[in-house]
């Protein structure tokens, strides 16, 4: 790595040659431990120990952190390695392993008549094949997802793979050529120019809209069981958009849109399992919602995005701070988007403590049970009123039901 | 290193001068991310100041491009270069534009200047408001340090310029660009280290006052509020009790004065609940 075989004797070569390999060792239990420590990273990290003084403990530690770290969640995780992987007097042998894989866990798995699961990557629906696949699918358009079988279900899977999600547009900053608009000095001159100074053709240019940001809160609590598995995969294919955020919320808030990333929707939802460690916990909506515009929201994350949470309102903690939170990011958002699948159900009424605390920070509360109430929600997400009364009008910024 | 920051009144903690110190060495950019108000930007200026270079920043912003962060040509100069050319009944078309591309009539935006000038400290001011297409462009300009105009072939930076990137993490920067720099977390300082860095930025404020509001905000920021005091704040309320010409602070006069630290209702509210008299107290004793 840093020109291992010197002049300057077998000895000190194969010294260095050690002080590497050792170095190596700790980026590759660091990756172990889930640090995005890639080659260019540990190469720098090499780099930069040689730079400073190899053999002494604060200055690897330091070069390390600031090479091989690329967040702040990383910096944890490797300040647990680091003591692992220094303080044991020999090199360890076997590097530090993440403390306790955690459970995969399958959300379907319980709500599947037993047998019928298809196995871990091979998803191929192993029920009969459908006979008529369009009409199938405009009744499973409108099926509560909890109620369904696993074949309907894998292809329901299919279904919301196709989906989109654009948050509504707004006009930004940026000026595009177009044909009508404001005169584009820039482009008028250069032409000009071009033509040895003639004045010629007025070139325009117009603003651009672009969508805003959208950002999922999933609650992967266990009353949301039954639908938290078709409500991710709804946001995986939302993430495809690039202008999304998806986060869990349970007991803990986790960031998914990096899990989420991967293409193929069933690596994506294993790599959210994975990720996520309070999947069928309880709800603390108040407390994580705090967590959520503290660490992200208010830093600009949900600043003129339109927000949706995936939620049934169930909340644990104490509900004024869930309104009170609610507020906060009715402030913040461009639009606050509340999908409850409890609210097709007949009779629904939203007297949850958590939900009635919410709604009236709430712009538009829409359902979330059945394939069809998603498009809706995608659509309301992309500017559609919820209801027949218009969206938050200058005076009123209550909830309207759909 | 550390004594140079230092002795611009910029305290730095064993990992900040290792990064400075690096960035200096092997030529790659600080990534600074943290809360608001930590020092993220003053580190530049600090750093500017230390090495004796001027500091060339680029404020990024939604929809900013290259020609706001690299270079433009100047198109009415031209131009009138072009009439007056005419004028002088010049007829050669070939020489006319080469002199039309030359490099008196390319203005040379932050990114561009910070190459040519050396020695220098570029500062990218929070990059996370940039787009992303925007990121990439930067990527090519901080990994080789030179930038191709097509008029007039590459502009190499005879000496890479020391490059702070701060973010506020409203956005996730992608990791190609964060994968070249080292990568630095600003936390809030410890009692000791935010005491001194009052006492150095404001040597003429009495060392009780210093005392005191350092306590005060450190045991403010244990309170959960939506936007904890920054070492910003700290500063900016120990200048606001001075001009008030207090030398120490009571409960009373500190509530009064809250607004320079705290910039939210809510905030306050909380910060109302905290016994003043109380937390001045346990640190006297």
């Amino acid at each position: 790595m840093s020109g291992a075989a010197a002049p300057g004797g077998a000895a000190g070569a194969g010294e260095r040659l050690r002080a590497d390999a050792a170095l190596l060792g700790f980026a590759r239990a660091l990756r172990a431990a889930g640090v995005d420590a890639g080659a260019e990273r540990t190469q720098a990290f090499l780099r930069a120990v040689d730079a400073l003084r190899p053999g002494v403990r604060s200055d690897v530690y330091w070069a390390g952190r600031l090479t091989l770290c690329g967040d702040r969640d990383d910096l944890d995780r490797y300040e647990r390695v680091f003591a692992a992987y220094f303080d044991a007097a020999a090199p360890p042998r076997r590097p530090p392993r993440r403390s306790a894989p955690p459970p995969r866990l399958r959300p379907l798995v319980r709500e599947a008549p037993a047998g019928s699961r298809p196995g871990e990557g091979d998803r191929e629906p192993q029920g009969p094949p459908v006979a008529s696949l369009a009409s199938s699918a405009e009744v499973l358009r409108h099926r509560d997802v909890a109620t369904l079988d696993a074949a309907e279900r894998a292809q329901l899977d299919r279904l919301l793979a196709a989906f989109s999600l654009r948050g509504r547009s707004r006009r930004s900053a940026r000026r595009r050529p177009a044909r009508r608009g404001a005169v584009d000095p820039h482009r008028t001159v250069r032409e000009m120019l071009r033509h040895g100074g003639e004045p010629a053709l007025l070139r325009r240019h117009a603003r651009v809209d672009r969508p805003r940001r959208v950002v999922l809160l999933v609650d992967v609590s266990g009353s949301m069981g039954p639908y938290a598995d078709a409500l991710l995969r709804f946001a995986h294919a939302a993430v495809r958009g690039r202008r999304t955020e998806v986060f869990t919320i349970g007991t803990r808030l986790t960031r998914v849109t990096r899990e989420l990333s991967h293409r193929d929707p069933d690596l994506a939802m294993a790599a959210v399992a994975e990720a996520v460690p309070d999947w069928r916990g309880g709800t603390r909506l108040g407390e994580l919602l705090r967590a959520f515009l503290d660490r992200f929201g208010q830093r600009g994350m949900a600043r003129g995005a339109v927000v949706v949470l995936l939620s049934d309102g169930w909340e644990r903690g104490d509900p004024a701070l869930l309104a009170e939170q609610m507020r906060r990011l009715h402030r913040l958002a461009h639009r606050v988007v509340w999908a409850n699948p409890l609210k097709a159900r007949p009779g629904y009424a939203p007297l949850a403590a958590g939900m009635a605390a919410a709604l009236p920070s709430v712009d538009a509360f829409v359902a979330g049970h059945s394939l069809a109430a998603l498009e809706r929600l995608a659509a309301v997400v992309r500017g559609a009123d919820a209801g027949p009364a218009p969206v938050r009008t200058a005076g009123g910024k209550g909830a309207e039901c759909a | 290193m550390r004594a140079r920051l230092e002795e611009t009144g910029y305290l730095v903690d064993d990992g900040l001068a290792v990064a400075c110190f690096l960035a200096l060495k092997l030529h790659r950019p600080v990534f600074c991310e943290g809360d608001a108000g930590v020092g993220k930007t003053a580190l530049a200026s600090a750093l500017a100041e230390a090495l004796g270079a001027p500091l060339i920043r680029l404020q990024c912003h939604e929809g900013i491009d290259a020609s706001q962060a690299l270079y433009e040509w100047d198109f009415p100069r031209q131009l009138l270069h072009l009439r007056a050319a005419e004028a002088a009944g010049v007829r050669d078309a070939d020489r006319l534009e080469r002199e039309l591309y030359d490099r008196r009539f390319l203005l040379a935006r932050p990114l561009l200047r910070a190459l040519q000038t050396r020695p220098s400290v570029l500062l990218v001011d929070e990059i996370d408001r940039a787009d992303d297409e925007f990121e990439a462009f930067l990527l090519e300009v901080l990994s080789e340090f030179q930038v191709t105009v097509p008029e007039l072939g590459t502009l190499r930076a005879e000496e890479p310029p020391v490059v702070v990137l701060t973010s506020n993490r409203t956005r996730e920067v992608h990791d190609a660009l964060k994968r070249r720099c080292l990568y630095h977390w600003f936390g809030h300082p410890d009692f000791a280290r935010e005491l001194a860095i009052v006492r150095r930025r404001l040597p003429e404020v009495s060392a009780r006052l210093a005392e005191q509001v350092t306590t005060l905000v450190q045991a403010l920021r244990g309170k959960e509020l939506l936007k904890p005091p920054g070492v910003a704040e700290t500063l900016d309320w120990v200048r606001a009790l001075d001009a008030l010409g207090a030398s120490e602070v009571d409960a009373e006069l500190a509530v009064a004065t809250l607004g320079a630290v705290l910039k939210y209702r809510e905030d306050t509210d909380r910060a109302r609940t905290l016994d003043f008299a109380a937390v001045l107290a346990g640190r006297a004793t």
